[in-house]
């Protein structure tokens, strides 16, 4: 009984201290009309938000260290500040997954720019069209 | 002829496995010598089957026999020759194939070095043994069979291993060591069964265990440290370990195992913690099949995803079965576990050895929890979402700076019943040393944590260092262990310790620097400056190399020239970054190119990341200790 009681409350104890952090480390995965549902809720979150990256949208400063651009879902439209060298690829049109938090602006601020993985080859000026399984596996390559 | 040639071979395999899982166990059970020895003999079947096997694949490989459909799938004349032979390992049949052979070699080293052992503890070894042998070779003979022949028409020439893994030559020894472990630790999971079968779990069971469970447990150590490295070397983040679920994946058995290697000390000194030895031994094989489950299902996605097939769901039901099969037999045996063997009360050396165990099992459960915690979100409430580093180290943190405590409180304490002056005394001693360690640790400019670090870690050497030299010193070894297996033992804690502090400086003292640069402009990174030259192309046989040509200064003293490149593999469309390194004793340069502009600009991120070599280094005199504890004359390998 005394054993039956001590481990049930180890367990409890196990179970909090695994539990207690994790709703406040998640990363959400989002398209922007997801973000822009999510509200006020998307601010301060940790979010990776995947889309395609709107024509004629990109804007780079002169030190070419931060650039503003609009990711588009087709649907919805979120525009971004990056302060990040964008990766090689980078380029208007292109899938990109970008991590960070909504400003309290409606502006999508980020350190870390990414380009869609893909598995097979296309010539540049290729154009994309959105695959969002494709994009949820960038996402979710991000982590290493 | 090389795919009639590898099936056969690997239909072998599987008959030895059908025949000699059966035979074993009734050898086992009716302790019948004959049976013992057709087990044996199967046991060399086996695993010379998985040789040949993997050698034909070898063949066909490096002969670019496309008819194979493995070669089909990863093979490519312009492929460099090492490359060709590693990518025995690169795909997902080819993998198996790999771990067959693994799996196979130490069933046959078991049936050859444990031969003089009790016999029926041997014939349940080898019956379980074969078991899962018979998994994995149904596994290569079906489902992932890599010898299928091509579809006709057979192509001249294929795509060539996955760019990732073709990029480094870490990748050559990575997954074998990997392999090396956690396929190994099938041979502690079958020994521990088989004790559970004879009722039995004495010094007869344990010692030779010991010897089979720290084999792994080491390789899978350095399988662990390889993938860091390789992390850092290929992928360009600057970082070597993300938390990344099949990161985690090689980390949850190596916990458990570790727990398992001190608790088996404890239980030869003390005849205590039986029962959770034996607990631990099997809940680290289950670990490693639930981490197959998961790098091969495709549940998770990471940069080992490369790896996912339809094969993942057999892996969940052979879990479910193993794991049916472990409690089934843990609730057979309940009364041999619960025999209080030997002294049964905790005195001062065996709590640090418990708590060590506690915070191994709690951080393995923590890890656990957020490597399950995404595929359960997605399987019940549909949302996508993954876990942040920052929950991995709120406990992982804690856990290490405890684990360093330990380190140096529990080889002070004497074993058994003490006097408590005597127990102060010998914590007393090494304070000096703690306190030297906060103190170069704040000349250093290290704060906060590190300065606790810095004071653990002097103390656990100070301690290292008297215990590990003490049996040389006095001519007086331990009563059970040799003098070379206690300073084995000891330097493996050294190395530990090195690691952990190495580990805390990189990951609180990491500075990154972002520029884009035309020719000829600099940027600074900590005290350097770093110089873009040129930009240059390297066409190799197989990938373009798009580079950057960097002049460093240190402190205005010239230190070389780095090349931070782009390389474009003709299957991938994004290129990927293949970053410069200048690693020296005290920090790491951490270059890489992370586009090039049409106007001829680059953009450049150099990381300064204090103390990353150590770590490395810690591993190396890791893998010494071990090395010396398995080679220690003490614990004869034959007595089993």
């Amino acid at each position: 009984m005394i054993v039956a009681i001590s481990a049930a409350v180890a367990l409890a104890a196990l179970g909090y201290v695994a539990f207690g952090g994790i709703g406040a480390n998640l990363v959400y995965y989002w398209s922007p009309t997801e973000l822009m549902e999510a509200g006020r809720k998307a601010q301060g979150a940790d979010i990776r938000l995947g889309g395609l990256v709107e024509a004629g949208s990109v804007q780079r400063a002169a030190d070419g260290l931060t650039l503003r651009f609009r990711v588009t879902d087709g649907t919805t439209t979120v525009p971004v500040y990056a302060r990040a060298v964008p990766p090689a690829m980078f380029r208007e049109g292109i899938g990109v997954v970008v991590e960070g938090t909504m400003g309290a602006d409606g502006e999508f601020q980020t350190e870390r720019l990414m380009v869609k993985h893909d598995n097979q080859y296309r010539p540049p000026g290729d154009t994309e069209d959105l695959d969002m399984k494709e994009l949820l596996e960038t996402m979710k390559i991000a982590d290493g | 002829m090389n795919t009639i040639l590898g099936q056969s071979l690997v239909l072998a395999g599987l008959a030895a496995c059908a025949c000699g899982a059966p035979i074993a166990f009734v050898a086992g059970a009716r302790r019948s010598d004959r049976g013992l020895q057709w087990s044996r003999r199967l046991a060399f079947v086996f695993g010379g089957a998985m040789l040949l096997a993997n050698l034909v694949m070898e063949i066909a490989l490096v002969t670019h026999d496309f008819s194979v459909s493995y070669v089909a799938q990863v093979g490519s004349r312009a492929t460099p020759l090492v490359i060709t032979l590693v990518s025995l390992w690169s795909s997902l049949e080819g993998s198996i194939l790999f771990w067959g052979l693994v799996l196979g070699l130490f069933t046959a080293a078991v049936a050859w070095w444990q031969r003089e052992g009790a016999r029926d503890y041997l014939a349940y070894t080898l019956g379980t043994l074969f078991s899962i042998g018979l998994f994995f070779t149904f596994l290569i003979a079906g489902p992932a069979n890599p010898f299928a022949p091509t579809p006709p028409p057979v192509p001249l020439d294929g795509p060539g291993p996955n760019p990732l893994l073709q990029n480094h030559v870490l990748m050559i020894v990575h997954p074998p060591m990997l392999y090396l472990g956690y396929v190994g630790m099938s041979v502690p999971f079958a020994m521990a069964v088989a004790a559970l079968l004879r009722g039995q779990l004495g010094p007869t069971w344990l010692r030779p265990m010991r010897q089979w469970l720290l084999l792994p447990t080491g390789f899978l150590t350095v399988g662990i440290m390889l993938g860091g490295w390789w992390s850092y070397e290929v992928l360009g983040w600057g970082g070597y370990w993300a938390w990344d679920p099949v990161e985690n994946a090689s980390f949850l058995p190596w916990l458990t195992a570790i727990a398992a290697v001190h608790s088996a000390v404890v239980q030869q000194r003390r005849g205590t913690l039986k029962a959770w030895t034996t607990i631990l031994i099997l809940l680290t094989f289950l670990l490693t099949i639930l981490g197959t489950f998961l790098t091969r299902s495709g549940v998770v996605n990471s940069v080992h995803s490369f790896t996912q097939s339809p094969i993942g769901p057999l892996f969940l039901i052979f879990l479910g079965i193993c794991l049916l099969a472990v409690v089934a037999l843990l609730a057979l045996r309940i009364d041999t576990l619960s025999q209080s063997g030997g002294d049964a009360g905790l005195h001062a050396r065996e709590g640090a050895f418990l708590m060590n165990n506690l915070l191994l099992v709690l951080l393995m459960f923590t890890v656990l929890v957020g490597t399950l915690f995404p595929i359960l979100a997605e399987a019940v409430r549909g949302v996508k979402v993954s876990v942040g580093e920052p929950y991995f180290n709120r406990m992982a943190v804690p856990v290490f700076l405890g684990l360093l405590l330990l380190m140096g409180i529990g080889p002070a304490l004497p074993w058994g019943r003490s006097r408590p002056e005597a127990v102060r005394r010998v914590l007393l001693a090494p304070l000096p040393a703690a306190l030297a360690g906060v103190l170069l640790t704040w000349l250093l400019g290290g704060r906060g944590y590190l300065l606790l670090t810095g004071g653990l870690a002097g103390y656990a050497l100070w301690v290292t260092a008297a215990r590990g030299l003490e049996p040389a010193r006095t001519g007086r070894p331990g009563v059970v262990r040799s003098a070379s297996r206690i300073f084995g033992g000891y330097l493996v804690h050294l190395g530990v310790i090195v690691t952990f502090v190495a580990i805390a400086v990189s990951a609180t003292t990491q500075s990154s620097h972002e520029a884009t640069l035309a020719p000829g402009q600099s940027m600074a990174a900590g005290r350097y400056e770093i110089t873009f030259d040129r930009a240059a192309v390297e066409q190799q046989p197989h990938r373009l190399l798009r580079k950057a040509e960097v002049t460093v200064l240190r402190r205005g003293d010239a230190v070389g020239t780095l090349e931070p490149a782009l390389s474009q593999y003709p299957t991938q469309r994004e290129p990927l970054g293949t970053p410069a390194v200048r690693t020296t004793l005290s920090h790491d340069l951490y270059l890489t190119l992370m586009n090039i502009g049409p106007d001829g600009t680059v953009g450049l991120r150099a990381i300064v990341t204090p103390g990353v070599v150590w770590i490395w280094i810690g591993v190396l005199v890791m893998v010494a200790g071990t090395t010396l504890c398995l080679l220690s004359p003490e614990v004869g390998r034959r007595s089993g």
